[in-house]
């Protein structure tokens, strides 16, 4: 199993997934998450998709999930990068992602969390 | 006509590597191609979770009008389903999930059919054409 890493830039923890996720790395990448945001009381994640060719239900309800939790620890969420084409599927799939903040890329996820827009 | 195991999650994701380049090869557009991986990776999941592992099978077919499309073929030999109807509905779920993997996959595909005997296991059949 491939594990993604967790960056830390001032209060933000940064996440770009760049492997073909399979479901234990998600799972693994939530628990990394929880210790990260535990450990340096950052305020905000950003979680970078631009290369995830997929998002099924599983990803998707994960993804859902570390934004559920990260708030637990007074951090905000924001997926940026879907790709158009991923947007599509994940509609049609039925899945909304509610309660996730997103953004086209990752400055204007920078800008959310630092309260720019 | 490709056979592949399903038995890890790495097989999951080598599953959807194989659906996504037999999508792009036969003019799947790249809407299209995510749709059919995804709906892949929801049934190549059920195949394993559920299904206690099995078998894809990737196959490229021809419609009667010359349409170019992929179908796939999952099958297990797991506990199967007792109530196809309801396994199909959006919100059903065994316990672990959203209940959108199999309605949602058949959302995404252009045809969808499910065999499941409870004791023998499921199948499950879609087919993606090219527009």
């Amino acid at each position: 199993m491939e594990r993604v890493p967790i960056l830390k830039i001032g209060q933000t923890l940064f996440v770009s997934i760049q492997i073909d996720l399979q479901d234990e790395s998600v799972i693994r990448l939530q628990e990394d998450l929880a210790d990260e945001l535990a450990a340096t009381g950052a305020h905000g994640v950003i979680i970078d998709i631009t290369a995830v060719e997929i998002v099924d239900s599983f990803i998707g309800r994960m993804l859902t999930t570390i934004g559920s939790i990260s708030r637990l620890f007074d951090a905000e969420t924001v997926l940026v990068g879907m790709r158009p084409a991923v947007a599509i599927t994940l509609t049609e799939l039925g899945l909304s992602l509610n309660g996730v903040r997103t953004a086209l890329n990752a400055e204007k996820g920078l800008e959310i969390l630092n309260g720019k827009s | 006509m490709d056979e592949l195991p399903i038995q890890s999650g790495d097989d999951v994701v080598r599953v959807r590597q194989f659906v996504r380049n037999a999508a792009a090869d036969h003019g799947l557009s790249l809407v299209d191609q995510t749709k059919l991986v995804t709906a892949a990776s929801e049934l190549a999941r059920n195949t394993l979770v559920h299904g206690g592992g099995g078998m894809a099978r990737v196959e490229v077919v021809k419609s009667a009008i010359g349409r170019v499309g992929v179908k796939l073929y999952f099958t297990d030999e797991g506990p199967g389903i007792p109530d196809v109807e309801l396994a199909l509905t959006d919100g059903w779920s065994t316990g672990t999930g959203l209940g959108l993997g199999l309605s949602g996959a058949r959302r995404l595909v252009d045809e969808f059919e499910l065999a499941s005997e409870p004791g023998t296991g499921t199948s499950v059949t879609v087919v993606k054409w090219s527009r």
